[in-house]
């Protein structure tokens, strides 16, 4: 075979083998996404076809969710969380990092590889000894209890992310501003974090990510309505009864979604540089 | 050396020991600052990781409403309950599984994405990370939809393509098949994105060069794409081992460790022991079964970094 | 404007003696160049002055200030660095204006400064840009005018035309001349490029392992370097060596290695005559030797193989070999030889170097 239609062959597979893997990535969104806008009758229905909307898309499910259910309760909470924990957690990772990678202090090789360590430890670890840790706090059924797990889960990643971002400015660019006359907070705060700002929109990009998604430990230690945050609170709350609402559920499902994905679709490149930092870049 | 230069050398010895002195302190305050600024990451791991951990080995050691010690007893105890034992197999065949699944996936996506035009990747990229992007939890509760035997999408799909429909969640090898089919949904883009920055670092030349010396495609395969990104792959596999045997959300949202505790991994076993079912040191008991696996793992991802730093 | 003192300065590291002993008066409004092959200590010696690097041992005088204490933005100095080191997130002004605002001086006079040095650089019209957006040539007029806004007593360089291609090099380095001349400040000048160092500098110091070699001006350094490792390192293509051994033959002095008998002149004769019976090396420039017209007496004449040439217009160079001798004579551009050809070369012998074979010390 010559080269021309081989090469129009094997683009032809590509293309078919990407379409696949599309297929099964974006289907589950989008079933979501129409389930969501469509009548409850469709949805009980067993007629037709149920990949379309057939009987005309409603927006009911979605009105329904803001003024019959505690979904903005829940939404207002998942903000009040995330800032507080995105904020706590790039400042101390930020401090850490600059530290860690440019004051060369006794041990400092040796708390980078712990911060890494740290970074592996997953959440179902953890989550028992902190759920007599946070009652003891009294914080127990409160979702300020959140503030204080999620940064463990998060400034690890974040501190050996900015590590690497803030290793990859030339030392010269500090030893220029030594020259010129800056001091360390000027120097952090000047020349650093504005070279370094892709490494925080990445870093800011994980934190925020994973304090909007995290389950378990609001799972596990909030029990009533007006402290859940999103994510428990439409996987447990919006089910009522033996009847599930399917189409209301979706619609609450998706919004909680929206957040990270709006960020992802905003941020795609800082998103990704984050992401393969973990692995690639050492 | 010069005639001018006489003026400065006045005692020069002792103010040469005053200045080695400030230096000293120069020194020892820029470590200073160092250590403070490092000293809230400290206290954050110190607090919030590693003395939880070592409590909760203390808390598995004591029985059920924690007034008395009971040493190994709690561990003592699972290791003769087939359902832990069940749920040891689940976790294990789960995380082997899954996280095979997603590496052969990821890797065929990457190495797809990889041979299209420059021009269109960036939009195959941008779209197969959706699902690492949706929160799991939320994403899993449309899962839960999508398995639904009577009125939803995936029965109607076998039914239409001549197949028999399938109870997905009530049986326990379907609902098995299920819970891996979501965590490979989630879990591929990520190794995606990680195969395809390192297919990406591979300069063309080694690629030319092969061409040239008359390779095919499997050959170059074979002898240079995946002895370049063998580091990756492995740092890849082991971190996701880490995160898959640790999955939570998705069991949780699914089946709760449903049918007759078929679908239990770890973490939600000690949820429900622990949580659920208010034996707190059983639960701590069952999660610490985890870390020697994820000790062991991190012990060769770190190996691996050091390597491909080098 | 201020004078340079180094006293004995030394710098080690853990296991590194990267400066051994320098001793160095740089004058007011002196260029001074510091050469050398890499880990020669060049650097480090300059980031000592800049209060970069801690010194050891030692001491180092800008002005009439001992400085081994102060931080690098007490020492009144500005530093070109070899990357640039200009910051990312700048615009050109705010690069150059940086240094002065750290010092809190007046908007006006910061204004003033940056425009005086941007017109004196050209750069103009490329205030408002991001480095990004500056192709090499002009980063590097940035760094330089990020230096000269600050008026300082001295100008630090660390090999600041090595990332420049060859043609922008030589041109950046007849402007820093011109600059220089026109500032009339000390400048302290790192590189490890000869050309460089001998076009650029009042003086030059030439180092080696730490230890300084040969401080000159650029024409004493070529004609009469001090040791071989400065004969050998200034000039290109770089000088002919030769073991040879001083022979004595009724009062008159030969250096005798196969394939080559050389008479010594009668001015380096007394010098030499205690290295009688004994191996030197000898050394002879490239441009020393040419091609024997007849007119030579046999004294100064030998035989040579021509293994390559090298016409590079300006000149022919010549590899040859005579006897167990790699030799490089350039020739006029007029001259016509094949490979494989026998020559008779002939050397002046007013401009022969011999150096002590132990101690590589000249003679």
């Amino acid at each position: 075979m010559s080269r021309r239609p081989r090469r129009v062959l094997v683009m032809m597979v590509c293309y078919a083998i990407i379409g696949l893997f599309m297929l099964f990535f974006l289907f589950p969104p989008y079933w979501m996404a129409i389930t969501s806008l469509k009548t409850n009758q469709e949805i009980e229905s067993l007629k037709g076809i149920p990949l379309v909307i057939q009987q005309g898309a409603t927006l009911q499910h979605y009105v329904d969710l803001f003024t019959r259910t505690d979904f903005l309760i829940y939404f207002k909470n998942s903000v009040l969380v995330t800032i507080p924990v995105v904020l706590i957690s790039m400042v101390i990772s930020v401090m850490a990092a600059y530290a860690l990678s440019r004051l060369g202090f006794l041990g400092a090789g040796l708390i980078g590889t712990g911060v890494f360590l740290v970074y592996l430890v997953p959440d179902s670890l953890l989550f028992i000894p902190f759920f007599k840790i946070i009652g003891w706090l009294g914080l127990l059924n409160s979702k300020w209890s959140l503030v204080l797990v999620y940064p463990t889960a998060i400034v690890p990643f974040c501190t050996w992310l900015l590590i690497g971002y803030f290793a990859s400015i030339p030392r010269e660019l500090d030893e220029a501003a030594l020259v010129d006359g800056a001091n360390h907070a000027q120097m952090l705060l000047r020349i650093f974090l504005p070279v370094a700002v892709p490494g925080l929109i990445a870093a800011t990009i994980f934190a925020f990510t994973v304090s909007w998604s995290g389950f378990l430990y609001p799972l596990a230690f909030i029990f009533s309505p007006e402290e859940m945050v999103l994510t428990v609170g439409t996987v447990t709350t919006l089910i009522k009864g033996d009847v599930y609402h399917w189409g209301g559920l979706m619609a609450g499902a998706l919004l909680a979604c929206l957040p990270p994905v709006v960020l992802y679709v905003f941020l795609m490149d800082y998103y990704i540089s984050g992401l393969t930092a973990g692995s690639t870049k050492a | 050396m010069s005639p001018d230069s006489t003026a400065v050398q006045t005692a020069a010895p002792a103010r040469m020991r005053a200045a080695r002195a400030r230096l000293g302190v120069r020194l020892r305050s820029r470590a200073a600052v160092g250590v403070l600024m490092t000293l809230p990451l400290l206290v954050l791991i110190a607090g919030l990781v590693v003395y939880p951990f070592f409590y909760a080995m203390y808390l598995s050691m004591l029985n059920k409403r924690e007034t008395t010690f009971i040493g190994l007893d709690n561990y003592r105890f699972l290791l003769t309950r087939d359902t832990f034992w069940l749920v040891v197999r689940t976790s294990f065949l789960f995380t082997f599984l899954a996280v095979l699944w997603k590496a052969i996936l990821g890797f065929t996506l990457a190495v797809v994405i990889h041979t299209l035009p420059t021009r269109g990747q960036r939009l195959w990229r941008g779209l197969s990370l959706i699902p690492w992007v949706m929160p799991l939890a939320l994403s899993s509760l449309g899962w839960w939809w999508i398995f639904e035997p009577t009125h939803s999408a995936l029965n109607w799909l076998l039914v239409l393509l001549g197949f028999t429909p399938q109870a997905w969640l009530a049986d326990p090898f379907w609902a098995r098949v299920s819970i891996i089919l979501v965590n490979v949904w989630y879990g591929t883009p990520f190794f995606m994105i990680t195969y395809l920055a390192g297919l990406k670092s591979i300069p063309a030349e080694l690629y030319e060069s092969s061409e040239i010396d008359g390779a095919n495609a499997a050959q170059r395969l074979r002898y240079i794409t995946l002895p370049m990104l063998k580091n990756i792959i492995a740092i890849t596999l082991l971190f996701s081992t880490i995160v898959t045997l640790a999955t939570f959300d998705i069991v949780r949202v699914l089946t709760r460790g449903g049918p007759r505790g078929y679908t239990h991994l770890f973490g939600t076993y000690a949820f429900e022991l622990g949580i659920a079912s208010g034996d707190v040191p059983l639960g701590a008991a069952v999660s610490l079964f985890m870390f020697p696996l994820l000790a062991v793992s991190a012990f060769f991802i770190l190996r691996g970094i050091r390597r491909s730093a080098t | 404007m201020a004078q340079v003192l180094m006293k004995d300065l030394n710098k080690k590291y853990d296991e590194v003696h990267a400066v051994k002993d320098v001793n160095l008066h740089i004058r007011d409004k002196e260029f001074v160049v510091l050469v050398g092959p890499s880990g020669c200590g060049k650097s480090t010696t300059l980031r000592m002055v800049a209060g970069l690097e801690e010194i050891t041992a030692g001491e180092i005088i800008i002005g009439d200030r001992v400085v081994n204490d102060l931080p690098p933005k007490d020492r009144d100095i500005a530093m070109v660095f070899q990357n640039y080191a200009l910051y990312p997130h700048m615009t050109v002004y705010d690069n150059m204006a940086f240094g002065l605002k750290m010092r809190k001086f007046p908007r006006a006079e910061i204004e003033k400064r940056v425009r005086e040095a941007a017109e004196i650089l050209g750069i103009q019209e490329l205030l408002r840009r991001k480095p990004r957006q500056l192709s090499g040539g002009q980063r590097q007029r940035v760094a330089v005018g990020r230096a000269i806004v600050r008026h300082p007593q001295v100008f630090l360089f660390d090999e600041p035309l090595s990332n420049l291609d060859a043609k922008l090099r030589v041109q950046m380095r007849v402007e820093l001349k011109r600059l220089h001349d026109r500032l009339e400040t000390t400048a302290i000048y790192v590189t490890h490029d000869q050309v460089e160092a001998m076009t650029l500098g009042d003086r030059v110091v030439v180092m080696k392992d730490g230890w300084v070699q040969q401080v000159g001006e650029p024409m004493e350094l070529y004609s009469r370097p001090a040791n071989r490792f400065v004969a050998g390192f200034i000039g290109s293509p770089a000088m002919n060596f030769a073991e040879v051994v001083i022979k004595d033959a009724g009062g008159t002095l030969w250096a005798e290695t196969p394939g080559l008998r050389v008479k010594v002149p009668a001015a380096r004769a007394p010098r030499l005559r205690a290295y009688a019976g004994q191996t030197v090396t000898l050394g002879v420039r490239p441009e020393d030797l040419h091609i024997a017209g007849g007119a030579e007496n046999g004294d100064h004449t030998f035989s040579a193989v021509v293994e390559v040439v090298e016409p590079l217009g300006s000149e022919i160079l010549l590899d040859v070999k005579a006897g167990t001798h790699s030799l490089v004579a350039r020739v006029e551009p007029t001259v016509r030889v094949k490979v494989h050809e026998t020559l008779r070369l002939a050397l002046d012998p007013e401009r022969l170097h011999f150096f002590d074979a132990r101690t590589e010390a000249a003679i």
